[in-house]
């Protein structure tokens, strides 16, 4: 079996917010509950993604050409090409698999919990009663014997398509264009290919705006501020033992 | 940018303190012993040097989401982690500043028969400290929390100023009265000063990166124990001199006040951001 880069697209014109691709992720990858908290903002009870929760259904509620519009998206890792949440890991247990997805060996995690403030998309979080950082895995698992993750498995609208990354970026343009075509001028594919991170896994297609679907025009990875941060350290270290040295 | 909230708990703050307190403990140890300054003086900073060097890690064991595993950060070095660079520099910190201790005892004189070594160990502490003092800036600065990222050039050089202040404070509460460390002392309150009134300008220039709320006030206060009031007291030192004792412990609670308000902005900057 030869491996390829794969990769998520989610189109949320197609999703009708039924939330089975969260269902499927709990049930395959045996997430814990994350409680029954009612929020009041739309038929959204999940909140964001988090420690226990790898596949989010977004309610998006607006107006559009006067009429109420409700969309639905589901968000997920988006398995960056250059990613904050990897570079961060001081264990080594953030790995990139053979597929081209970001992984947290569970096994090696430690807990340091540094990779959930170098995620640009706050994906990544620590679970309080185990102590690790959990994540989307890309169903790791299934894919390594050939299966597609659960969430798209599950989806009965084929909003979550999985496949190759390349072959679903084309898919993408293609559909923003049919969709344009058909007056929906407010399409929009997000896959952040300029940005500093360089590209990722998990594209996906929405209308209106991207702030309101939680996804950063212009995501920063956070190694792109070491140099700046460790310039000042460099200069902060020669202030110190400059001052130390003088005193004496 | 969305972003995730720091999980961090109150250990997180408190080392980025004491390791940095410790750190540039190391510096003063180590210039004092090479400036041949008063032996009394490079005992105290050795050992304050050294507490701090046994603390810090039993505070970051301690926040670990799985402490038994904490020698993991020994698998791999990342340069491009800076929680990896700050491990693996508190490793060698710690072996140094208890090497700089045991060498300089009569057993351990006698047993190595030069101060060759001692010097190493103390080189070692200096370097060592000095990226102690200052990489806890890189460590939050080169991060996706927008108030880190937008002050990760300035969180080096704050942290490093107040480590300094907090670090002669601690060594002359600890007995020590040498001019050397006023000195210091003063030139630390000096650069909080100065940071101090930068950031109040920014303030109402209306440019606050920093979310309003509890962290603002806390670095805000923080701010003026490590700056303006130590300041004023090491001034007025000459006049009174028990002025000094109370610069030392502003410089002290203010280094910590700043770190755990740096936390909390942290926090609000990263909630703030995913509300939007």
């Amino acid at each position: 079996m030869t491996t390829r880069t794969t990769g998520f697209f989610t189109d949320s014109t197609t999703c009708i917010g039924c939330k089975a691709c969260e269902v499927a992720c709990k049930e395959w990858n045996q997430v814990p509950s994350d409680g029954y908290q009612w929020t009041g903002n739309s038929y959204d009870n999940t909140g964001a993604l988090g420690h226990s929760t790898w596949r989010h259904v977004r309610f998006v509620e607006g107006v559009r050409g006067g009429q109420p519009s409700w969309d639905f998206s589901s968000d997920v890792c988006k398995h960056c090409e250059h990613a904050g949440c990897l570079e961060a890991c001081p264990t080594g247990a953030i790995v990139r698999t053979e597929f081209g997805g970001v992984f947290i060996q569970p096994d090696i995690c430690n807990g340091c919990g540094y990779c959930v403030v170098s995620c640009p998309f706050g994906v990544v979080d620590r679970r309080p009663d185990d102590g690790r950082a959990f994540k989307c895995t890309f169903c790791y698992d299934r894919q390594k014997v050939g299966l597609a993750p659960a969430c798209a498995t599950a989806c009965p609208t084929q909003s979550i398509q999985f496949g190759d990354l390349e072959e679903l970026r084309a898919q993408a343009a293609r559909r923003a264009a049919t969709l344009h075509a058909r007056g929906m001028d407010d399409v929009i594919v997000y896959d952040p290919r300029e940005s500093s991170v360089g590209g990722i896994h998990a594209i996906f297609l929405v209308r209106g705006r991207l702030d309101d679907f939680g996804l950063p025009a212009n995501p920063v990875m956070p190694t792109t501020l070491l140099a700046r941060a460790w310039t000042s350290a460099g200069l902060a270290a020669i202030a110190l033992l400059g001052v130390v040295v003088f005193a004496f | 940018m969305p972003s995730k909230p720091p999980v961090w708990t109150w250990e997180v703050p408190a080392y980025l303190f004491a390791g940095g307190a410790a750190g540039a403990a190391a510096v003063i140890a180590g210039a004092a012993h090479f400036a041949h300054a008063d032996p009394g003086l490079v005992l105290t900073a050795r050992i304050v040097a050294a507490i701090g060097a046994v603390v810090s890690p039993v505070l970051l064991v301690s926040d670990l989401g799985r402490p038994q595993r904490f020698l993991y950060m020994l698998r791999v070095f990342k340069p491009q982690s800076t929680m990896s660079v700050g491990a693996w520099t508190l490793v060698v910190f710690t072996f140094a500043t208890f090497a700089a201790l045991a060498l300089a005892t009569p057993i351990g004189r006698a047993l190595t028969g030069s101060t060759a070594l001692t010097a190493a160990a103390d080189m070692l502490g200096i370097f060592t400290g000095l990226v102690l003092a200052t990489y806890t800036g890189v460590l939050l600065g080169a991060t996706a929390i927008p108030v880190w990222a937008a002050n990760a050039s300035y969180l080096p050089l704050h942290f490093a100023a107040s480590s300094l202040g907090a670090a002669a404070g601690m060594i002359e509460l600890a007995g020590r009265a040498d001019t050397a460390l006023h000195r210091i002392g003063l030139a630390a309150a000096l650069m909080e000063t100065v940071a101090l009134a930068v950031m109040e300008i920014d303030w109402r220039g209306g440019h606050q990166t920093l979310p309003s709320g509890v962290g603002r006030q806390m670095i805000r206060v923080g701010h003026v124990f490590t700056g303006l009031l130590a300041l004023v007291l090491r001034l007025a030192t000459a006049r009174w001199p028990a002025a000094r004792a109370l610069a030392g412990v502003a410089a002290i609670g203010g280094s910590l006040v700043n770190r755990m308000g740096w936390m909390a902005s942290g926090r609000a900057s990263a909630l703030q951001d995913r509300s939007q």
